[in-house]
C-alpha cells in the first residue's frame, strides 16, 4: 500500500479543502496588509512576512465563492509555488490530517467552473469530504 | 536512491559548468597575453591547467564528448608547456577556436544536458597536426620552433590510441589518481626542464589508470586550488563560492532585522533605564554595520564581465581588419550584481559599435597622421555614489552632418531643425532608433537597432548616457549609473489612504500650491488637467484617480495641492498626491507574478513601521495615463519637434535693479546666486568687494550702469548678487530683487540704443530688458575678460 499523504486542511464557506503538507511553509493570524490597486480582484493585497513580501490571495473569491461576512478575519496558509511562496486567506484552519491514497476519486464530472480547474481530487473521509487544491493553479491568477 | 544518484550528477554537472566557464575565461586572457608578446612564464601552465581540470572533471562525470574534445587541446598544450613546441599565432588562433568549441559544448550542456552533435573533427584534426608539426603555421617560426620533433611525433599517435579507447566508454571515470601525482610533478617542471621528457608519456599513461570512484574528483579538485600559480594563489586561497540565492535570503533578513531594530529604538526613545538605551544603541550600530557588511557581499567587480572583451576586441578587430589595442581601467570598481547584468550588454554593444564605426582601418589611420592601431579605452570610476563608465576612441569621431543628414532622410527630423541643431544635440541623435550612420552594414553593427536599445537599458537601471565627440580625434561614451538597485533613494508619498515610494531618479522638482494658486492653478484642457509650470504647461495625473483608489472628481478641492514634476522617457509631467511625507533610502523587492503586469508598479518595499508600500514604476504610470506617448515610435516623431521649440526657448533669471523694474539675464551666464549682508562688503582700492569662497568677489551695482543713471537707492539687505564667472574669474553683479525664473521665447524685439541693455524682449506679456553683462563688466572692469583669458 502506498504511503498515506499529509495534508494541511482549511475551511472556506463550511467546505473542507487541504493541500499537500510539503508545499505549506507555514500558517499565520491575520497580518495587516497593503491594498494593491489595479490588482486582480483575487488578489486581496500585500503582507510583510520577516521582510519578505508575499501576495495575498482570496481563497473565497479565487475559488468562486460567496464574498467573506461577518468581523472574522481571515488567517494565512502559506504555500511555496514555483514563483515563490503565497499567502492564500482561508476562514478557519483545521488540523493536518494524514490520509491514505485509496479513498482518493477525481473530481467528478459535475464539478463546474473554477473549481473544475483548480480542485485535484477528493478524499472520501468518513465524516465528510476532503477537496484537495492544485497549489500552482490555484497561486496562479493572472 | 536513484534521485540521490540524479541530483549529485546534476550537481557534479552544474559545477563542471561554472568551473569551466572560469577556466575557459582564463585559458582565453593567457593566450591573448601570449600573443601580444605579454605572457609570462606561467601562462602556459595556467592554460594547460584549465583544460586539464575541464578533462578531468569531464571524465569522471561521463561526458565523453567534452573530454574527448578537451583531451586533444590538452595534448598540444601539453607539448607547449613542456617547451616542446614553440607557440606561433596561428596556433593561437586554433587554440581560441577550440575554445569556443569547449564553451558551446558546456553551453550546450547547461540548456540541454546534452553535450551537443556539433561535428568538431575539423578543428581536432588540425590541433593534431600543430601537434606533429605537419600544419605550415607551425613549422613556420625560425626561431627553433620544434626541439625535440621526433619523440612529439612519436608520443602524439600513441596518445590517439588511448583516447580513442578512452573516448569510447562514455561512463568510465578516466583520469583522476595518477593524474593527481602529475600536479604534483608539474608544479617543479618549470624550473626543471630536463626533467619534462619523460612527462607527456606520464600524463598518457595515467589516462588508462582503473576507473576511479567519483568521490576522487572532489579531492582532485582542491589540489588545482591549493595548487595554482603563484600569482593567482592569493584570490582563490581566501575566496568561497557562495549561492546567491543564498545571498539574497541573507539581504532579506537583515532588512527584517533592520526593522526590528527600529521598533526596538521607538520603544527604547521613551525608556530612560540606562542599561537599556546602551543595549540598544549598540543593537543600532550593529545592525547598521551588518546591513552594509551584507550590501557588500553582493558587489561584484566590474572586472566580471571586462574580462570577456579583450577577446571580443581580438576577433572584431580581426574580422574588420582592423588594429585595435584595448586598455581597461579601474577593473576593480564594484557593483551591484543586478546591475552587472543590466550593464554587460550594453557595454558589448557599445564596444563594437565604437570598433566599427569609431576607429578607422589602419590606412585611413596612417593618412591622418595617426598611428595605425587603434585605441580604445575602457575606464570605470566610482564618483558621488554612482559608477561611471567611459568608453572612448581615438577614431574618426562622429560626423554631426552626416548623423542629421541621415535623421533628415529617414524623417526623424525637419532639415531646418537640423540647421538649428548644436553638435551636441546632433552627437545625441545616434540614440534614435532606426539611425545608423554606417555606409555599410557590417556583421558587427549598422543595422541601425542597438544605440537606442543602449540607452533604453541603461536608463531602465536608472542610468544615463552622455556622448562627447570631436572630428578626427574620437569619440566618448559616458555612462553613469547607479551602485545598487537593491537599494534605492525614494520619494515616499500619500495618495488616497496608501502610500507609494517614487524612485528619486525620476524626480524633477516638487510644486506646492496653497490658497488661491491651489484653488485656480490647475486649468483643464478638454478635461485634461494642466499647470502652468514657468510659463510651460505639464499636463498633470491625479495619482488617487489613476490607481483607481478614487472615482474621477469625488475628490473634495483642498486648501494645498501637492505636485511632483517627473520626468519619464524624456518628457514632463506632474503627479498630484495627497501629501509628500519624507525621503527615504527604500529596499527594493520584486512583486509576485500575480502582480507582474500591471505596468504601474515597480515593486515594493517594506517601510519603517513593517508594512508594505508599492513603489510606482513612472515610465508605466505615464504610459498607462497616456500623458506621454504610448509607443516609442511616437515619442520618436515628436522628439524632434522638442528639440525645435527647446532651441529658440531659453532660461531667463528675471530681476530689477534701481528703477529697471524688469530685468533678465540668460540663466545660462549665471554661476550662482548669493546673498551677502551689507555689512560684509569691504573696499579695496576704490571698489566693493567681499569674501567669496576663499576669493575677493568684486562687486558690480547694476543699477550704476543702466543708462538712466540715478541716484542710488537704498541698499537692501542681504543685498542679492548674481555671480558670473569666466576662466576661474568671478564677479558678482549686485542686483535688487530675483523675482522669478522663466522659459520664454526670446525675440529681441529691438536694438538699444541704451548703456548696458542689449535689447528689449516681450516676457510673461512684459516688456522686459536684456542686460547686456559683458558690456558692464568690461566698463566696470576693463581688465577682467583679458586677465580671464590669459589665467
Amino acid at each position: 500500500m502506498a504511503n498515506p499523504k499529509q495534508f494541511c486542511t482549511f475551511f472556506l464557506n463550511g467546505l473542507y479543502f487541504g493541500v499537500e503538507v510539503t508545499h505549506v511553509q507555514e500558517v499565520l493570524r491575520h497580518q495587516p496588509m497593503t491594498r494593491v490597486p489595479l490588482a486582480p480582484a483575487t488578489v486581496q493585497g500585500l503582507i510583510n512576512l520577516r521582510g519578505q513580501i508575499l501576495t495575498a490571495i482570496d481563497l473565497r473569491r479565487r475559488l468562486e465563492l460567496p464574498a467573506r461576512t461577518g468581523e472574522r478575519l481571515p488567517m494565512n496558509v502559506v504555500v511555496r509555488t514555483a514563483d515563490g511562496a503565497v499567502s492564500l486567506l482561508v476562514d478557519e484552519i483545521g488540523d493536518v490530517v494524514e490520509i491514505q491514497e485509496d479513498i482518493f476519486e477525481r473530481p467528478p464530472e459535475t464539478l463546474r467552473g473554477v473549481a473544475r480547474d483548480l480542485v485535484r481530487g477528493v478524499y472520501k473521509l468518513k465524516e465528510r469530504l476532503l477537496l484537495v487544491l492544485d497549489t500552482e493553479k490555484t497561486a496562479n491568477c493572472n | 536512491m536513484a534521485l540521490n544518484n540524479e541530483t549529485l550528477q546534476q550537481q557534479l554537472v552544474n559545477d563542471l559548468i561554472v568551473e569551466s566557464a572560469e577556466g575557459l575565461e582564463r585559458f582565453d586572457k593567457e593566450l591573448l597575453l601570449l600573443e601580444k608578446g605579454e605572457g609570462h612564464k606561467d601562462s602556459l601552465n595556467i592554460s594547460f591547467r584549465a583544460i586539464h581540470t575541464i578533462k578531468g572533471t569531464a571524465g569522471c562525470i561521463g561526458l565523453g564528448k567534452i573530454e574527448s574534445v578537451a583531451h586533444v587541446g590538452e595534448s598540444l598544450l601539453s607539448l607547449l608547456r613542456d617547451g616542446k613546441l614553440k607557440i606561433t599565432a596561428p596556433m593561437i588562433s586554433v587554440l581560441l577556436e577550440y575554445s569556443d568549441a569547449l564553451k558551446e559544448m558546456l553551453r550546450c550542456l547547461e540548456e540541454t544536458g546534452q553535450q551537443g552533435d556539433h561535428d568538431y573533427s575539423g578543428l581536432l584534426q588540425k590541433l593534431q597536426q600543430l601537434q606533429t608539426g605537419e600544419l605550415p603555421a607551425a613549422a613556420k617560426p625560425a626561431a627553433a620552433p620544434v626541439e625535440p620533433a621526433a619523440p612529439t611525433a612519436a608520443a602524439v599517435p600513441a596518445n590517439w590510441g588511448l583516447f580513442e579507447d578512452e573516448a569510447k566508454p562514455a561512463a568510465a571515470p578516466a583520469p583522476p589518481v595518477s593524474e593527481d601525482k602529475s600536479w604534483g610533478m608539474f608544479a617543479d617542471e618549470p624550473e626543471t626542464p630536463a626533467a619534462t621528457a619523460p612527462i607527456v608519456p606520464a600524463t598518457v599513461v595515467a589516462a588508462p589508470v582503473a576507473p576511479a570512484p567519483v568521490p576522487v574528483v572532489a579531492e582532485a579538485a582542491p589540489v588545482v586550488e591549493n595548487n595554482p600559480a603563484k600569482p593567482a594563489a592569493h584570490v582563490t586561497e581566501t575566496a568561497i563560492r557562495v549561492d546567491v540565492g543564498q545571498l539574497d535570503r541573507l539581504m532579506n533578513l537583515v532588512g527584517e532585522l533592520v526593522l526590528a531594530r527600529n521598533q526596538i529604538l521607538q520603544f527604547t526613545g521613551k525608556s530612560t533605564e540606562p542599561a537599556l538605551l546602551h543595549a540598544s544603541q549598540r543593537l543600532n550600530l550593529i545592525t547598521t554595520e551588518l546591513q552594509e557588511s551584507v550590501m557588500k557581499t553582493r558587489m561584484q567587480p566590474i572586472e566580471n564581465i571586462w574580462a570577456k572583451f579583450p577577446r571580443i576586441v581580438r576577433d572584431v578587430a580581426r574580422e574588420l581588419g582592423k588594429k585595435i589595442q584595448l586598455v581597461m581601467e579601474g577593473n576593480e570598481t564594484e557593483l551591484d550584481r543586478t546591475i552587472i547584468e543590466a550593464i554587460k550588454d550594453p557595454l558589448t554593444h557599445i564596444l563594437r559599435n565604437s570598433m566599427d564605426h569609431g576607429i578607422e582601418k589602419p590606412d585611413v589611420r596612417a593618412k591622418a597622421g595617426k598611428p595605425e592601431e587603434g585605441l580604445l579605452v575602457l575606464r570605470a570610476f566610482h564618483e558621488g555614489g554612482q559608477v561611471n563608465i567611459e568608453i572612448m576612441d581615438d577614431g574618426g569621431g562622429i560626423n554631426v552632418a552626416r548623423v542629421k543628414q541621415k535623421a533628415v532622410e529617414k524623417g526623424l527630423l525637419t532639415p531646418e531643425a537640423a540647421a538649428r541643431m548644436s553638435d551636441r544635440e546632433g552627437y545625441n541623435l545616434i540614440f534614435l532608433p532606426g539611425l545608423s550612420t554606417a555606409e555599410k552594414i557590417t556583421n558587427v553593427s549598422g543595422r541601425g537597432v542597438g544605440m537606442d536599445v543602449v540607452k533604453t537599458n541603461i536608463e531602465k537601471i536608472g542610468g544615463s548616457v552622455d556622448i562627447l565627440s570631436e572630428a578626427g580625434q574620437g569619440t566618448t561614451l559616458k555612462i553613469k549609473i547607479p551602485l545598487t538597485l537593491a537599494i534605492i533613494p525614494a520619494l515616499i508619498v500619500t495618495s488616497g489612504g496608501e502610500r507609494f515610494a517614487i524612485p528619486q531618479v525620476s524626480l524633477l522638482e516638487l510644486v506646492r500650491l496653497e490658497g488661491e494658486a491651489a484653488r485656480t492653478g490647475i486649468e483643464s484642457l478638454y478635461g485634461s488637467p494642466v499647470y502652468r509650470l514657468r510659463g510651460q504647461l505639464l499636463p498633470l495625473i491625479h495619482l488617487n484617480r489613476e490607481l483607481g483608489l478614487v472615482a474621477a472628481g469625488e475628490e473634495k478641492t483642498t486648501e494645498v495641492v501637492q505636485i511632483i514634476v517627473l520626468q519619464a522617457d524624456g518628457q514632463r509631467f506632474g503627479l498630484i498626491v495627497d501629501k509628500i511625507n519624507d525621503t527615504e533610502e527604500i529596499v527594493v523587492k520584486p512583486l509576485g507574478k500575480q502582480l507582474k503586469s500591471i505596468p504601474c508598479f515597480a515593486g515594493a518595499t517594506i517601510m519603517g513601521d513593517g508594512k508594505v508600500a508599492l513603489i510606482l514604476d513612472i515610465l508605466g504610470l505615464a504610459q498607462v495615463s497616456k500623458v506621454i506617448a504610448e509607443s516609442r515610435d511616437r515619442a520618436l516623431a515628436e522628439k524632434p519637434a522638442e528639440l525645435v521649440r527647446q532651441d529658440n526657448r531659453q532660461t531667463l533669471l528675471l530681476f530689477n535693479a534701481g528703477k529697471n523694474s524688469r530685468l533678465a539675464i540668460p540663466l545660462a551666464m549665471v554661476a550662482r546666486l548669493e546673498e551677502f549682508p551689507l555689512n560684509a562688503v569691504e573696499r579695496a582700492g576704490d571698489q566693493d568687494v567681499v569674501q567669496y569662497r576663499g576669493q575677493i568677489l568684486p562687486l558690480i551695482q547694476i543699477s550704476k550702469f543702466l543708462s538712466q543713471a540715478e541716484p542710488p537707492t537704498a541698499q537692501l539687505d542681504p543685498m542679492q548678487v548674481v555671480v558670473y564667472s569666466e576662466q576661474g574669474r568671478s564677479v558678482g553683479l549686485v542686483v535688487g530683487q530675483i523675482n522669478d525664473i522663466v522659459e520664454a521665447v526670446l525675440t529681441v524685439k529691438r536694438d538699444a540704443p541704451r548703456r548696458g541693455i542689449a535689447g528689449s524682449a516681450v516676457i510673461q506679456d512684459k516688456v522686459t530688458d536684456l542686460v547686456d553683462v559683458a558690456g558692464i563688466i568690461r566698463a566696470a572692469e576693463p581688465n577682467f575678460y583679458s586677465t580671464a583669458a590669459e589665467t
